[in-house]
């Protein structure tokens, strides 16, 4: 059917704010990119997610869904006939990727974010070998999942595709500022080449955050939290 | 072809609880795999090598891991007894309050019941917040799937449960009447439903169980 979305969104830097956005490009949906400002959280966010106060929200005919991946599954709910299916259609394929899904959002990524905040070289150590025996685990889980296809969702961009595509910014400017190749065309050569080709994909180019601008973003955050945090002992 | 429908689980575990509900609401046969949490089984950290976890369901080979993931699946698989609902709206809020139950109430319930003083009146109030928000989801609802029991009832299912065993232990008052006037309406209308007053964990054993916990944790923390 026909619709328009509206998106809430403190804006290009946040990977969770890109998994609705690429499933609303999926789907051909038009909508409104309503950006908030960094540090300041509008009423119209507040109200729309009272519960987490977080972005991204998206508001559809009025009423608003939250959380990333909810509202991911939620567009897939509401646009049927539009587009590919995002969700797979076996039981069994989509119970695969919500699981994966959930490991990206629970362990891994917090994993990755957790390296520039490790305190000494061991800490940091420790969160980048989590970061890299993950990527084992999904090169693996691509292989498997993807049979020979160009995406984890099969010949389209789906669900896992984008709940771990949204990270490739991120983990290109951890990469950048650790010196180190982590999504290694040697280690992991299928993720490796589905990443360029899930970069490369309409639904996803004009929503990926250019690495240079994610990285100056990424030295701004850094700075108020090393300012803002207590004197070592 | 019989179908080979297989359910690892502890006695006790709350995840696992919500899969029995599921799988005994749908009417589905099913083999219980007992595990023990302190000796866990090959075969069992096999199908979950990634949290090597209960529960898992085994289906026809397949292992699914999750709870919350398992009753999608469950429910995706055998139509009868709909445990989600069909309006897209309705289903995005049911998985956003399950995850809110796991994240968040869950969270600050037990941080209530294994701390003390500032720390767990801070988590106490914290508790009373998220219920009021729970409370707020059963406004003109008998369950929260309406007429009927559904996804979000059996993922809020443990409020029914270990809310009582943490009250008895620790004397402290997490979801009353007074307060929470339909939640606690809600937690008889839930336990004493049909299939699911046949599934609850022996509350003696329960006592026994978190007691221990908690003396665990409380000996853990006071030695740092």
């Amino acid at each position: 059917g026909e619709g328009r979305g509206r998106e809430a969104d403190r804006g290009w830097p946040s990977p969770f704010v890109m998994r609705p956005r690429i499933a609303l490009n999926l789907k051909g949906v038009e909508y409104e990119f309503l950006e908030e400002k960094l540090g300041v959280k509008s009423d119209l966010l507040l109200r729309s997610n009272p519960v987490h106060k977080k972005i991204p929200v998206l508001l559809h005919a009025g009423r608003p869904v939250c959380e990333s991946l909810i509202i991911v599954q939620y567009i897939d709910d509401a646009w049927p006939s539009s587009g590919p299916s995002i969700l797979p259609s076996d039981p069994y394929d989509c119970a695969t990727a919500r699981f994966w899904a959930a490991y990206l959002d629970e362990k891994w990524f917090p994993a990755m974010s957790g390296i520039a905040r490790a305190q000494g070289e061991e800490a940091k150590k420790a969160a980048l070998d989590q970061v890299v025996e993950g990527l084992s685990l999904l090169e693996d889980a691509f292989g498997k999942i993807s049979k020979g296809k160009p995406f984890f969702g099969g010949d389209t961009v789906g669900f896992l595709d984008i709940a771990l595509g949204c990270f490739l910014g991120w983990l290109r400017v951890t990469e950048k500022m650790n010196g180190m190749k982590l999504l290694d065309e040697a280690k992991v050569p299928g993720l490796a080449k589905w990443a360029e080709r899930f970069c490369a994909h309409d639904a996803v180019k004009g929503v990926m955050p250019e690495t240079e601008k994610l990285a100056e973003f990424a030295k701004l955050i850094m700075a108020k939290f090393k300012a803002a945090a207590p004197p070592p002992q | 072809m019989a179908e080979e429908v297989k359910l690892f689980r502890t006695w006790s575990s709350p995840f696992a609880l919500r899969v029995v509900w599921a799988l005994q609401l749908k009417g589905i046969q099913y083999e219980t795999v007992l595990e023990d949490v302190a000796k866990k089984s090959d075969v069992l950290r096999g199908y979950n090598p990634v949290y090597k976890k209960v529960p898992v369901l085994l289906h026809n080979g397949r292992p699914i891991s999750e709870s919350l993931i398992i009753l999608e699946y469950v429910d995706e698989t055998w139509k009868q007894h709909s445990l989600l609902p069909q309006d897209p709206h309705a289903r995005a809020m049911a998985r956003f309050w399950a995850k809110f139950g796991d994240d968040k109430v869950m969270q600050s319930i037990w941080t209530a019941f294994v701390s003390e003083g500032k720390e767990q009146e801070a988590a106490l109030a914290e508790a009373s917040e998220h219920l009021q928000k729970l409370e707020e989801e059963l406004r003109g609802k008998k369950f929260f799937g309406g007429d009927n029991i559904g996804y979000l009832d059996i993922a809020l299912g443990w409020l029914a449960n270990l809310v009582r065993v943490f009250e008895e232990i620790s004397g402290l008052r997490v979801l009353d009447g007074e307060r929470f006037p339909l939640l606690f309406a809600w937690l008889k209308e839930f336990s004493d439903a049909p299939v699911i007053r046949d599934c609850w964990p022996s509350h003696d054993k329960l006592i026994t169980k978190f007691i221990a916990l908690r003396q665990l944790h409380g000996a853990q923390s006071s030695s740092t």
